[in-house]
C-alpha cells in the first residue's frame, strides 16, 4: 500500500453488540497501526459516507457484530460507494447471519446440524401459543436451545429443559428480534474453527476448545477474562479435528464467505461434529476466539489483518 | 510436528485477585448501555446533570485567572482533609438546608462517591450489614459490595424509609448476631425513586437511630434541587452525633470537578481524614480552588434557581409523556425535585428482559434490579429527566410506551400476562414502590 492509503476500521453501530464491536475495532486498529498502516477508526453513523468520500483510496475493515455489520447492509453500502473492504459480500453476510437461511443451506449441502425449527412471533399469535408450544415439546427431546435468528454473542439464548420453560424463553429471545430458532441441544465438546483466506484459498486455523466455567458460554463467559478456559488446539482426536476443520471450510464455501469466518461446532461424545453457526464478522477482542487461533497458527495478528487489507485493495 | 497444546483462561493473575473482586464480570445488560450513548437513542437512563447552560465563558476566565494568580498553590499538593477556605464555603452551602456546621468537621472527597468509599472502608468488615432503602442508589450498592458488606434492604412507603420496617430489620439482625454498621439513606428525591422524606419522618428516623445506637449515613446530592418547596432540614441538622452527612457539587454545579464532602462527628472525621490520606494523599486541590472561585464570584444560588426552572420543565415533560403513553397498569412516582421517576410496570413485565427491545426502539432506561442487591425490582425501571431535552423526553416516553405495549402483547400471546393492567384498572402517578 502507498502512504496515501487509509484503512478505515468500522465499529460500533447500533446493534446490541456495539460494545464488543468497539473493542474489536480498537484491537484491529492497533494491530494495523503496528504494521505501519494509516488507520482511521469510525463509528457507523450518518457521517461515515462523507468521511469515506474525503479519503484517498480508503479500504474499509468492518468489525461490526450484529445488525447492519453482519446482515450485509454495510457491505452493500460500501459496494455502492466503490470502497474496497475486508470480509464477505452482502449476499454471503445475509446467508450466514440469518440462522433461518444459514441452517437449511448447510444442511442441504450435507453438513450435520442439530434439528431445528424457525418460528416468527406472529405465528404464535395467529395459531395459538399453547398449541404451538405443545407441538414444539412433542417435536424435540429436552433440553433444547431457543435463540433469536439474528443475534450473536449468545444474546437472548436460553437452554430450555422442560416444556414449562418454553414460553418464557421465547419471549426473552423475541426481545432481540421477531424470529426465533428452536434447536435440539447437543451435549458435547464446544469448539470453534476460524477460517482465513490469506492467499485466496480458505485455510482452517487450529481448533479452539471452549470450556466455560459456568457451563454455558454466555455473554459474561465470552467477554470476561478468566471465566472460560480455552484449549488450543482442541483436545479432541485427530480424526474429529480434521472433520471439524473440513466442516468449517465447507460452511465457508457453501455460504460464499470471504477473507475470514468462524464456525461454531459441538462435538458429540461419539465424535460427531454438529454445525451450530458461522460468523462472517467474528469478534476480535482480547478474549475472542479468532485472535487465539491466529496466534496458535503462528501468524501475527497484525500481519494477518494487513494481509487481508492488501487482498481487499487488490480486489478493488 | 504436532503443535504444543495451549490451555489458558486469558488472565495470568486469576490466582492473585482479592476475594472482593469476585462477581466483577462483563454483563450483557451493561453492554447495552453502549448503544444508549448514540444520539439516535433517547437515553432516559443516565443521571448526568444538564450543565450546558452554565456560564462557561465566565468560568473559563475565572479558571484562567486562578492559574495565573494562584496556580502555584492550586496545582500543588494540599491538605488531606481538604483546603480550609473551601470547607468554610461548604458550611455556607449546607446552611441552606439548616445545617449549622463547624468547618473542622468537614472532609473534602473526590465526589460524594469517594465519601461513600471512605465511610464504608472505615466502618465495614467483610460480612457486616448495611441497611439501605429498597431500592437504593446503584453506585452505593457497588461500593458496599466491594467491601464485602451485605446490604439488607428496608421497605419504603410514600414518605420514604419506613421506621417500623427499619426497627424490625435491626432487631432481627442483631438478634441473629449480625453486626449492623450503618443505615444508608437518601432523604431528598431519592435515587432511584424520587421520593422525599418529610421532616417528621426524618425526625422519627433520627430518634430511632439515637435510641438504637445506629449510625445514619445521609447521602444528599439532590437536596437543593427542590422545584416545588423550600429545602427540608437535613437529618444531620436534627442530631449531628448520629449522622455522617455526604454532600456534593456534582448536581448543583458540575460533576467534572469531582468535589464532594463529609460532615461527621469529630471522632469519625479523624478516621475519615486518615482514610483519605491513605487513599489519595489529598483530594484534588485544583478542583477545590475552582469550586471556591465559583462560589465566591458567581451567583450560585441564582444558578440553582435556574436549574430548578430547567429541571421542573423536564419533569413536567416526563410526567406528561408517561400519562400520555404508558399502558394501563403502569404507575410512577411524582418527585418534587431531583432527577428521577420510578416506574412500576404492569404485572408480568420484566424491565431487564425488555431492555433489548427498548434499545432496538432507540430508548434506554435503567432496569429496577440494578437498585437492589437481592434480585428484586424486575417490575421497575428508573427514568431520568435531567439530561434529555423536553422534546426528547416526550419522544422517549412515546417509544417506551410502544415497547411496553409490544411486550405486553407478546406476553399475552404466550399466556404470561399474569394479571395485567386492564383487570386492575390502575393508571397514573402513584408512590408505588414494589
Amino acid at each position: 500500500m502507498s502512504n496515501q492509503e487509509t484503512v478505515v476500521v468500522l465499529s460500533g453501530g447500533l446493534s446490541h453488540e456495539r460494545d464488543i464491536s468497539l473493542r474489536s475495532g480498537r484491537r484491529v486498529s492497533k494491530a494495523l497501526r503496528d504494521q505501519g498502516l494509516k488507520v482511521v477508526e469510525s463509528d457507523v453513523n450518518a457521517e461515515l459516507i462523507e468521511l469515506l468520500r474525503n479519503l484517498d483510496n480508503p479500504v474499509a475493515f468492518p468489525t461490526l457484530h450484529g445488525g447492519v455489520g453482519e446482515d450485509g447492509g454495510l457491505q452493500q453500502a460500501l459496494e455502492l460507494l466503490h470502497i474496497p473492504y475486508v470480509g464477505s459480500t452482502p449476499s454471503a453476510c445475509r446467508r450466514s447471519f440469518n440462522k433461518a437461511i444459514c441452517g437449511p443451506l448447510v444442511a442441504r449441502a450435507g453438513l450435520v446440524k442439530p434439528k431445528s425449527v424457525v418460528l416468527p412471533a406472529d405465528v404464535f399469535r395467529d395459531l395459538g401459543a399453547k398449541q404451538l408450544v405443545g407441538a414444539i415439546a412433542e417435536h424435540f427431546e429436552f433440553p433444547i436451545m431457543i435463540k433469536p435468528v439474528r443475534s450473536g454473542s449468545s444474546l437472548g439464548a436460553t437452554k430450555v429443559c422442560s416444556a414449562d420453560e418454553i414460553a418464557q424463553a421465547m419471549v426473552s429471545a423475541y426481545s432481540y428480534g421477531d424470529v426465533n430458532v428452536i434447536e435440539e441441544f447437543i451435549e458435547g465438546t464446544e469448539v470453534t474453527v476460524a477460517v482465513i483466506e490469506p492467499e485466496g484459498e480458505p485455510v482452517a486455523l487450529p481448533i479452539v476448545e471452549i470450556q466455560p466455567l459456568s457451563g454455558f458460554y454466555d455473554y459474561t463467559a465470552r467477554y470476561t477474562a478468566g471465566e472460560t478456559r480455552f484449549v488450543v488446539p482442541a483436545d479432541i482426536p485427530d480424526g474429529v479435528a480434521k472433520a471439524c476443520a473440513e466442516m468449517a471450510i465447507s460452511a465457508h464455501r457453501i455460504l460464499g464467505l470471504r477473507d475470514i469466518s468462524r464456525a461454531d461446532i459441538i462435538v458429540r461424545s461419539d465424535g460427531t461434529p454438529f454445525f451450530l453457526e458461522v460468523n462472517s464478522a467474528p469478534g476480535m477482542t482480547e478474549t475472542s476466539l479468532v485472535p487465539q487461533a491466529v496466534s496458535a497458527a503462528g501468524w501475527d495478528f497484525g500481519e494477518l489483518c494487513a494481509k487481508l487489507v492488501g487482498n481487499a485493495r487488490a480486489r478493488g | 510436528m504436532e503443535p504444543s497444546r495451549h490451555d489458558t483462561r486469558l488472565d495470568s493473575y486469576l490466582d492473585f485477585y482479592a476475594d472482593r473482586t469476585h462477581g466483577l464480570t462483563v454483563s450483557a445488560v451493561r453492554a447495552l448501555f453502549s448503544v444508549a450513548n448514540r444520539p439516535e437513542v433517547v437515553s432516559l437512563a443516565g443521571g448526568m446533570p444538564n450543565i450546558a447552560d452554565l456560564p462557561r465563558q465566565a468560568l473559563g476566565e475565572a479558571v484562567s485567572k486562578l492559574i495565573r494568580d494562584d496556580g502555584v498553590r492550586a496545582m500543588q499538593y494540599g491538605a488531606g482533609q481538604g483546603e480550609p477556605f473551601i470547607r468554610e464555603k461548604i458550611v455556607e452551602v449546607m446552611a441552606e438546608e439548616d445545617i449549622h456546621a463547624n468547618s473542622d468537621d468537614v472532609v473534602i472527597t473526590c465526589g460524594s462517591q469517594q465519601a461513600l468509599d471512605l465511610v464504608t472502608r472505615t466502618f465495614c468488615n467483610p460480612g457486616d450489614v448495611i441497611l439501605a432503602e429498597a431500592p437504593s442508589y446503584v453506585g452505593a450498592l457497588g461500593t458496599f459490595q466491594s467491601y464485602q458488606a451485605e446490604v439488607v434492604h428496608v421497605e419504603m412507603d410514600e414518605y420514604g424509609l419506613s421506621p417500623t420496617a427499619l426497627r424490625q430489620a435491626l432487631v432481627s439482625l442483631r438478634a441473629g448476631g449480625r453486626a449492623v454498621k450503618f443505615l444508608y439513606t437518601i432523604p431528598n428525591f431519592q435515587n432511584p425513586t424520587g421520593i422525599t422524606q418529610p421532616l417528621w419522618r426524618r425526625q422519627e428516623l433520627v430518634d430511632l437511630a439515637r435510641e438504637e445506637k445506629l449510625l445514619i449515613v445521609e447521602d444528599n446530592p439532590y437536596g437543593l434541587l427542590c422545584f416545588d418547596d423550600d429545602p427540608i432540614p437535613a437529618m444531620c441538622s436534627l442530631d449531628g452525633e448520629v449522622v455522617v452527612y455526604l454532600g456534593s457539587f456534582s448536581k448543583t454545579f458540575a460533576p467534572g470537578f469531582r468535589v464532594g464532602w463529609t460532615l461527621s462527628p469529630h471522632a469519625v472525621r479523624e478516621k475519615l481524614v486518615l482514610a483519605q490520606e491513605s487513599a489519595t494523599l489529598c483530594p484534588p486541590v485544583f478542583s477545590q480552588y475552582a469550586i471556591a472561585a465559583y462560589l465566591d464570584n458567581f451567583d450560585w444560588r441564582g444558578q440553582i434557581k435556574d436549574f430548578h426552572d430547567m429541571y421542573r420543565s423536564r419533569r413536567a415533560a416526563m410526567l406528561a409523556g408517561l400519562a400520555e403513553n404508558m399502558p394501563p397498569g403502569t404507575t410512577w412516582t411524582n418527585p418534587g425535585g431531583g432527577f428521577f421517576v420510578w416506574v412500576t410496570l404492569p404485572h408480568g413485565l420484566d424491565a431487564q428482559a425488555m431492555l433489548p427491545r427498548a434499545v432496538s426502539a432507540r430508548v434506554a432506561y435503567v432496569p429496577g434490579t440494578a437498585f437492589y442487591s437481592d434480585g428484586f425490582g424486575s417490575r421497575n425501571m428508573r427514568l431520568s429527566f435531567c439530561f434529555p431535552t423536553e422534546e426528547q423526553i416526550i419522544e422517549g416516553t412515546r417509544r417506551l410506551g410502544e415497547v411496553l405495549k409490544t411486550e405486553l402483547a407478546i406476553r399475552a400471546t404466550f399466556g404470561l400476562e399474569d394479571d395485567i393492567a386492564p383487570k386492575l384498572g390502575l393508571q397514573g402517578p402513584a408512590n408505588d414502590i414494589h
